[in-house]
């Protein structure tokens, strides 16, 4: 899932500053998980806005910003209500917010703020355990990876940094390396982490990234 | 015929080292001083890279003006900036400045140091890091292609003894023997029984071992270090020891000068970390009959 937080309220609406008419625009998934632009943010954010004196043409919350077909079937059945903005603040990720952008041509606000990747724990609570490096090496690893949970990636080991079991750069967090070696001793793997793994092959993760999907391809 | 400190390490003489940290700036004035005061009483001396991620003045930089005063540098090199592009290079720049000793570490994460909104790189690791240098000296980059000009290298790597668990560490440890580190600096021993019973686990790698020594310069650096450093541990009764001393200058000279003794027959060498103290390393090594 997509992890984001929302701006600072006066950050948005110095964005907004001489807009008088807004779309907002939420996600029904991550965002909606996130509570950064479900239903009830995205009718809060309306209040907000109303308070200060914009006016709203509406507050929807589509199923998803992120899905260009999907942004474009809505401009279509919405066109004057968001042609008629001055501005669309996207309550979603930043994928939604340049979607949206792609989709309809307008101005585009983002609410939020796009973190990471990241698991949902429990309600509210999401941590990030995938750094999308495009060549996943879990199964050396015990499940843990160390691109996403040592702050330096690094690839053979601990740095030497950790101090009763914390990371050197926040001691509010497992040694990613502590984690991989005591899952590796449990299931007697250690000789995973003897092995001497290679440098990353960063040519796999060259931006922007975009893939054809074989099935489609052949279609 | 003065040796090379990678003859002094074949050869097992036991090995002196101590180290400098480059200024912020270009004054290298009292760099040198040290340097010169440690000339004839230390085999090499470290010359670290922006240590605890505050930017200096380059390690390369002051390993070569080290070198020009007849003191044979250890130049720190660390993954945390520079990519394997840069590395390799910074690599080549080092023997082409007829620079031999190369310390390889991980470094500091940059939001650790003066710069915190830096980007981190990390693009290798230690152990990557000395293989690729073991690469080079081969002829070849880790791109496979051919150097002009081959490099010849003598590195080094860390190892702490104190980390607990200690397992993680020792498996690290082997694999930077295996790629190809001909000596280890630790980080800094204080309990000596522990250090031996590391010494027992590590001595069928047959590698050189450095053990660090850092000065204790008062109560509350020892606490402080106790409290946020891994892997050291100052015990009270050292710490009580430079707490009720009337001059304790001298009481870290004590203090470092009976470990080394301590150490003689256990570690291949000492390392002393003077932390700004490097005018008292002759005495440390006198008091140390060394």
């Amino acid at each position: 899932m997509i992890i984001t937080r929302q701006k600072p309220i006066d950050d948005i609406l110095k964005c907004l500053d001489g807009i008088e008419k807004v779309f907002i625009v939420g996600c029904t998934q991550c965002a909606t998980i996130c509570k950064t632009g479900g239903e009830e943010e995205v009718k809060s954010m309306r209040q907000v806005l109303e308070g200060k004196g914009k006016k709203v043409a509406a507050a929807e919350v589509w199923d998803t910003p992120c899905n260009l077909l999907e942004v474009k079937k809505r401009f279509r059945d919405g066109k004057d209500a968001i042609s008629g903005s001055g501005a669309v603040l996207v309550m979603s990720c930043g994928d939604g917010a340049h979607t949206v952008c792609a989709g309809t041509g307008m101005n585009v606000v983002p609410a939020n703020d796009t973190l990471f990747l990241g698991q949902s724990e429990r309600a509210g609570r999401f941590n990030e355990v995938c750094a999308l490096c495009g060549d996943c090496t879990l199964f050396m690893t015990g499940g843990y990876c160390p691109n996403a949970l040592c702050p330096k990636g690094l690839q053979n080991g601990p740095c030497g940094g950790a101090k009763d079991g914390k990371c050197e750069v926040n001691p509010e967090i497992d040694c990613g390396w502590l984690l991989i070696y005591n899952r590796l001793k449990d299931a007697g793997k250690l000789d995973n982490m003897k092995k001497i793994m290679p440098p990353k092959d960063h040519s796999r993760s060259i931006r922007p990234r975009r893939i054809i999907v074989d099935a489609v391809r052949k279609r | 015929m003065i040796m090379t400190l990678k003859e002094k390490i074949s050869s097992r003489k036991f090995i002196i080292t101590s180290e400098i940290g480059p200024p912020k700036g270009i004054d290298v004035k009292s760099n040198l001083e040290e340097a010169l005061m440690l000339k004839d009483r230390v085999d090499a001396v470290n010359v670290t890279d922006s240590q605890s991620a505050v930017m200096r003045l380059g390690s390369l930089a002051v390993s070569r003006l080290l070198k020009e005063e007849g003191v044979e540098p250890i130049y720190q090199l660390t993954c945390r900036d520079r990519n394997r592009i840069a590395l390799q290079s910074d690599a080549l720049s080092a023997a082409a400045l007829g620079i031999e000793n190369v310390l390889v570490l991980t470094g500091d994460h940059p939001s650790r140091g003066d710069h915190p909104a830096a980007k981190p790189v990390f693009d290798l690791d230690s152990v990557q890091l000395i293989n690729t240098l073991k690469g080079l000296e081969t002829g070849k980059d880790m791109a496979g292609k051919e150097l002009k000009g081959v490099p010849s290298f003598c590195i080094g790597a860390v190892v702490n003894p104190g980390a607990d668990p200690l397992e993680p560490e020792l498996i690290k440890f082997e694999k930077k023997v295996k790629a190809g580190a001909s000596f280890f600096q630790t980080q800094g021993v204080y309990d000596v029984d522990a250090f031996a019973a590391f010494m027992d686990k590590v001595k069928s790698f047959d590698t050189c071992v450095i053990a660090g020594i850092i000065l204790i310069k008062s109560p509350d650096m020892a606490r402080f270090m106790n409290k946020n450093v891994a892997g050291i541990f100052i015990p009270d009764k050292l710490i009580e020891e430079i707490e009720n001393a009337p001059d304790r200058q001298h009481k870290a000279v004590e203090i470092a000068a009976r470990t080394i003794k301590d150490l003689k027959g256990l570690a291949h060498g000492v390392h002393i970390m003077s932390l700004g103290w490097n005018k008292l390393v002759p005495r440390i090594l006198d008091k140390a009959g060394l």
